[in-house]
Parts: C-alpha cells; sequence; structure tokens
C-alpha cells in the first residue's frame, strides 16, 4: 500500500463533505456533511502516523483527540438546530435571515 | 509502480473495495432525498473509515470511531431528525438547487489535494500488514505525554453536553414555575 491511495481517498471524502456542506439546506444534514469531513481528516492522520512510524503513536492520539471533539461538536450543534427549530419552526438554513441584511 | 503490481497485493484489493463502498456512501450521505437514509448511509461510510484504519493497523482507533459514531453520534443525529420533524419520505427540499458552483469547488479541491500528496509523497509505501498493533503505545502515550490534553479534551466534552443540556432545555413558564412551589 502507498501512502498516496489514502490521501487521494482523504481528499474525495472531504470534497464530498464540503460540497454536502454548501449545498444541503437542512441544519442537520448539514451537519452530517462536517462529520464526513472529519471522518476525511482522521483517515489523513492515521495514515501519515502509518508512514512515518513515530515511536509515541502521535498520528493516534490526535485521532482520539479529534473524535471526542467532534462529538463535543455534534452535542453542542444539535442543541442549537432544536434551539432554532423551537423558536423559528423550521430547521433549514434558508430560513435564518434575522442576522441578514 | 505500475498498475499491476499495485493490484496484485491483497490489502490493496481490500482497500479498493471498501474505499469505493466509503466513498459511493459517503456521496448519499450527501446526495439522498431522504433525511434517515441521509443519516444511516453515514453510518455506512464510518463504518468504511474503520475499516481502513483496521487495514493501516490502527485497532484503536478504528473501534472508537465504531463505537462513537455507530454508537452515539448517529443516535443524537436521529433524534435530531426525529425532534426537529423533518419529513421522512422522499423531500425535494434538503439540498439547496444552485449545485453547479459548490460541485466545481468540490472537485477542484480534490484535484488540488491530490496534486500536492502525489507531488510529495509519490511512491511512499506504508508496509504495516501484520506489524505488531501500536495500542500499547497509544495507552501508554495517553497517560503520560499526552496526560494534559487528554484531561483537557474530557473537560470539554463534559463542558460541550453541559452547555448542550443547558441550550436545548425548554424554558418554564411562570405557571409552570409556580407549580414547582418555588423550588427550581
Amino acid at each position: 500500500m502507498t501512502i498516496v491511495q489514502f490521501l487521494i481517498l482523504g481528499a474525495a471524502l472531504f470534497s464530498i463533505g464540503v460540497y454536502g456542506l454548501l449545498t444541503r439546506r437542512n441544519l442537520v444534514l448539514v451537519l452530517l456533511s462536517v462529520e464526513l469531513m472529519l471522518a476525511a481528516v482522521n483517515l489523513n492522520m492515521v495514515a501519515f502516523e502509518s508512514l512515518l512510524a513515530t515511536t509515541q503513536a502521535l498520528g493516534q492520539v490526535f485521532t482520539v483527540f479529534i473524535i471526542t471533539i467532534a462529538a463535543a461538536e455534534v452535542g453542542i450543534g444539535l442543541a442549537i438546530v432544536i434551539l432554532i427549530f423551537r423558536n423559528r419552526r423550521s430547521a433549514n438554513a434558508d430560513d435564518m435571515t434575522l442576522m441578514r441584511w | 509502480m505500475t498498475f499491476d503490481t499495485w493490484i496484485s497485493e491483497p490489502s490493496n484489493w481490500a482497500f479498493s473495495v471498501v474505499g469505493l463502498a466509503t466513498l459511493l456512501a459517503g456521496f448519499r450521505v450527501v446526495t439522498a432525498k431522504n433525511v434517515v437514509h441521509a443519516a444511516l448511509f453515514l453510518v455506512g461510510a464510518m463504518g468504511g473509515v474503520a475499516a481502513l484504519f483496521l487495514l493501516l493497523s490502527a485497532e484503536f482507533v478504528a473501534w472508537a470511531l465504531v463505537l462513537v459514531y455507530v454508537g452515539a453520534v448517529i443516535i443524537l443525529l436521529l433524534f435530531g431528525i426525529m425532534i426537529t420533524r423533518a419529513p421522512t419520505g422522499i423531500d425535494e427540499t434538503l439540498s439547496g438547487d444552485k449545485r453547479a458552483l459548490p460541485g466545481v469547488l468540490a472537485v477542484a479541491l480534490f484535484a488540488l489535494i491530490t496534486w500536492a500528496s502525489v507531488e510529495a509523497f509519490g511512491d511512499a509505501t506504508l508496509a504495516t500488514i501484520g506489524d505488531p498493533t501500536s495500542t500499547d503505545t497509544l495507552g501508554e502515550m495517553l497517560v503520560t505525554r499526552f496526560v494534559i490534553p487528554f484531561e483537557v479534551v474530557g473537560f470539554v466534552l463534559l463542558g460541550a453536553l453541559v452547555g448542550g443540556i443547558t441550550i436545548a432545555r425548554r424554558d418554564l413558564t411562570p405557571l409552570e414555575e409556580e407549580q414547582r412551589g418555588g423550588l427550581a
């Protein structure tokens, strides 16, 4: 296995996530796209760890941190989506026009 | 390295199958017209990424990914879908109708990262299949050199969960507060 094949797969997953982030209207689906991008970054981290074979498993340590932060991000993100839904009766990003001029 | 020698390696067979499945599932996550399907395809994509971690002999993070995403995050997102009462059937309004520009941007980003990766790493090979696992090193690092970041990240998670509850909690109406006898 070469490192490039993992990097290209990670790039493809990340680009798919960017596409979803920009096209999705439903806020929960925007969060799903962000998760996809984070998974792509994790894949890169683990692949580089495998290439460099650091004696301290640095790539995997940081992957564990990223997974934890991603879980925190989903918790806060969903709370905000639920709050917006309760106030505006909609989870559609196009309806969030309060701060638009 | 030619394609023939690349594909003759068994681990590359596994990589091709799992990688294609992951990409397909990921693509369906951002294009599915049914919200619940999109969430379930994310399970597939995360499972594929976990399988790739196993290929790279990173067992611990692979199973951590499965536990955190398939076990917790997807359940949370499905709750979010139900609470926001998204229409669970086919819904054409889930995605915006301006798709050309995001598509071009995504393809350009992919091309840029691919070009940079190939330029920088070329044929650098990984020889990890059958290598001893690094899970013991990972565990040792988490409680020695990285113990403070590890604790901090735990506090961040706790703070985020408490904050999430506080944000999402409905404020009581004056009548309800009265019924609670002023305890709240």
